[in-house]
């Protein structure tokens, strides 16, 4: 369906007024981020979206979670992105939930995920660009278990994790898909370095050092050297999310701009009067809907299990980051000097458009899977 | 959602039975297009047999009211029934502006004994319509025209010229804006039909850069035109010329969609930058692709804004130039040839694609429709 249901609808307005609430600049960005916040967002604020059902949002009804789609989740990611609202909701309750799903780790994981005491994380990245294919960090056998070595970058929330989705080589080499396993490593596992960083945005990220790190068989996620199916569904899961999240982004910041535009007045009038403005405002608006139609597209066709999800997904994360990388580029220049400060808002979103941007493959990443998904 | 799959399958063997081979191998020039009117010539008996099986059932305007010649269909039929007429390349069996513009502006604005009388004929595709708005004086500042229809009574006496009028040569008859009063100036236009052979209209089609002469002058010197033949009120016609730019703008923005291929899976390009310039196009096509799907479903469910299809002709018609600017790039030389067994097409498309942002309202008046409309932005 291209229009939301009323129940999507309902999901929306309460999803959109707890976070222009809650979860607001001043509240929560803003907050942790003065205060040096090692986590880089609330827990209380996460004890709210579990007590809304939040946390469980793709969590089947059977083991208690709400069991809704990518659709629902955009819906929500969507506010998230128009708030700047730090959480664990993207990671944890869409792509770490999608990861264990239908695994043994869910009957261990998803309670704490439900209540809104757990967080997870995924460790994919191992150099500054996206190359899931690429995992090289290793997992040879030994005994009945694994010992892993190598690194990771790009965790996002890794150092807040209670366990990490960790993707690793148990055969093959970078470049092969077959030979790739998930783990899951326990936060305390020994030998398991994590150096928490503070990104561009504010958020965090860790970078991880595993060095001879043994876990049990059962650590594994799914079947040994055949892991790569799920992490591309939890990979697909975590860009589509966070294309609807960049399309709020971009919504939040053209909004600020365009609030701007009407107000500031130089030459003795509002500078929206300025056609040079006004062309590129149009414009913008322009490339934001687009994005949207195609967050939502891409929602769609992952939750009706189209063989075009793959496509739709890159398609809607290249488009939302560049749709949002001309908001917030465009917001910052029209709003002149005041932008450029710290204290205006606009400057956090052109911010967290270079995190969400990068994260799961920016855009020439998914350029070239459409380009290859088309064929050529 | 049983009775649609009903109307699915039915929809099927009809198509399967009533579609001729012909009417399903893809479009190769406009020489292919089904235009209809009093003097068509029907290319073949595939197109005649095929539009006549259409008409009959009303699927040539699936939408419309019976009554008025149309399917009757709910939008979730007629979607069913774009989705099967794809599924099996059937080719559209009438392209007229009578459908795309005409129509939906007189379903709004017309009177009981116009529709009864206009519509049936649109959707049968006998009588070809042509759009008179543009003049040598008034294009992007339409509501400037200055064409000027005196009330004689019992008929109106039209004097003036259009241009970029859309194969007028080849028309039946033209909706046409005129100047009633010269009190106001959107007050003071009216929307008027007439029959091209009316004593006093000649037309004179202009070459274009791509070769092709789609587009004429239109002179019109002492026509007489009677009186019942104006849709909507006098004075009141830049309203039924604004609503019916929102479908001419939505029907424009389909060019967007480039005939839903992928470009890069079309020219296969093997230049590293060339590709991820195509690449980049794609990623853009599909997004709007996925918009136009958007868009079509708020409207019909009245969600959209009014304005909205000045925005979906800005973003349609600019990407359909990129991708003309990028097969000229991924043809090389080959593109260059005009004249040539490999037929000249990709230029004569290149250069008719550059009329697209211009035709309709220049893109620069989209964006100023967004501005003002709908981002409210003062002095807009």
């Amino acid at each position: 369906m291209t229009l939301l249901t009323d129940d999507q609808k309902m999901l929306q307005e309460t999803a959109a007024s707890f976070l222009a609430d809650e979860g607001a600049i001043a509240k929560q960005l803003r907050h942790w981020r003065a205060i040096g916040c090692s986590d880089g967002f609330g827990h209380d604020l996460w004890k709210q979206f579990a007590e809304l059902g939040l946390t469980g949002i793709s969590i089947p009804e059977s083991h208690g979670g709400m069991g809704l789609g990518a659709t629902e989740a955009a819906l929500v990611l969507e506010e998230i992105g128009r708030n700047l609202t730090p959480s664990p909701f993207l990671v944890t309750a869409v792509v770490g939930a999608r990861a264990i799903a239908g695994t043994a780790h869910a009957d261990r994981w998803f309670p704490g995920i439900l209540s809104g005491e757990t967080v997870l994380a995924l460790a994919v990245d191992e150099g500054p660009r996206h190359a899931p294919d690429r995992t090289a960090l290793e997992a040879r056998r030994q005994g009945n278990g694994f010992v892993l070595h190598g690194a990771k970058q790009f965790v996002v929330q890794g150092a807040s994790a209670d366990m990490i989705v960790t993707a690793a080589r148990t055969a093959g080499s970078p470049g092969e898909t077959e030979g790739i396993t998930l783990f899951a490593v326990p936060k305390d596992a020994a030998g398991l370095d994590v150096d928490n960083v503070a990104l561009v945005d504010s958020s965090k990220a860790a970078r991880l050092r595993f060095d001879n790190v043994e876990l049990d068989a059962d650590a594994v996620i799914g079947e040994v050297d055949f892991g790569w199916t799920t992490l591309k569904a939890a990979l697909d899961a975590g860009r589509a999310g966070t294309a609807a999240e960049l399309v709020g982004v971009a919504s939040g910041a053209s909004a600020m701009t365009l609030d701007y535009l009407k107000q500031r007045k130089q030459f003795g009038k509002a500078i929206g009067e300025f056609q040079a403005l006004q062309h590129r405002a149009a414009h913008l608006y322009s490339e934001v809907e687009i994005a949207r139609a195609a967050a939502f597209k891409a929602a769609a066709v992952l939750d009706s299990g189209s063989e075009q999800a793959e496509l739709y997904v890159s398609v809607a994360k290249a488009k939302a980051a560049d749709a949002a990388g001309l908001a917030v580029r465009e917001g910052v220049q029209m709003h002149g000097g005041i932008g450029m400060t710290d204290e205006h808002d606009i400057g956090l979103f052109m911010k967290r458009e270079a995190v969400l941007g990068e994260l799961f493959g920016d855009n020439f990443y998914h350029r070239e899977r459409v380009a290859r998904l088309s064929g050529y | 959602m049983a009775d649609l799959d009903d109307f699915r399958s039915d929809t099927r063997a009809w198509l399967e039975a009533n579609c001729p081979a012909e009417m399903r191998q893809p479009i190769r020039s406009e020489a292919d297009v089904c235009w209809g009117g009093r003097n068509w010539e029907f290319q073949s008996d595939a197109q005649r047999e095929w539009l006549g099986a259409m008409a009959e059932r009303g699927w040539t305007v699936p939408d419309w009211p019976k009554e008025y010649g149309g399917g009757g269909l709910t939008p979730e039929e007629a979607r069913v029934l774009k989705q099967e007429i794809t599924r099996i390349g059937a080719r559209s069996p009438l392209t007229s502006f009578g459908i795309s513009m005409l129509g939906p502006a007189m379903l709004q604005f017309g009177t009981e004994e116009q529709k009864k009388h206009y519509l049936p004929q649109i959707a049968r595709g006998e009588i070809r319509w042509c759009q008179g708005y543009s003049e040598p004086g008034a294009g992007s500042d339409l509501a400037g025209l200055q064409t000027k229809a005196e009330d004689k009574g019992d008929h109106w006496l039209v004097n003036g010229q259009k241009v970029w009028t859309s194969y007028a040569d080849k028309a039946d008859w033209i909706f046409c804006l005129v100047r009633t009063s010269s009190d106001s100036k959107q007050g003071g236009i009216s929307f008027l039909l007439f029959d091209m052979e009316t004593p006093g209209v000649s037309t004179k089609p202009i070459l274009l850069i791509s070769g092709s002469s789609p587009f004429c002058e239109t002179f019109f010197d002492d026509v007489k035109v009677p009186k019942d033949q104006i849709v909507g009120e006098v004075n009141k016609g830049w309203d039924v010329a604004k609503y019916l730019l929102g479908h001419e703008r939505e029907m424009i923005s389909g060019m967007g969609l480039g005939g839903g291929g992928s470009l890069g899976a079309a020219t296969k390009p093997q230049d590293p930058l060339l590709r991820a310039a195509i690449a980049a196009f794609d990623v853009d096509a599909l997004a709007f692709a996925a918009m136009s799907e958007r868009f079509a479903a708020m409207w019909k469910a009245g969600e959209a804004h009014p304005a909205s299809p000045s925005m979906m002709k800005y973003a349609g018609t600019e990407l359909n130039k990129r991708r003309n600017e990028l097969a000229m790039a991924a043809g090389g030389s080959d593109a260059l040839e005009w004249d040539s067994e490999r037929g000249g097409k990709v230029p004569r498309d290149w250069l008719r694609s550059k009329g697209n942002s211009i035709e309709g309202g220049t893109s620069e008046i989209q964006l100023g429709i967004v501005a003002k409309h709908i981002l409210r932005l003062p002095g807009a």
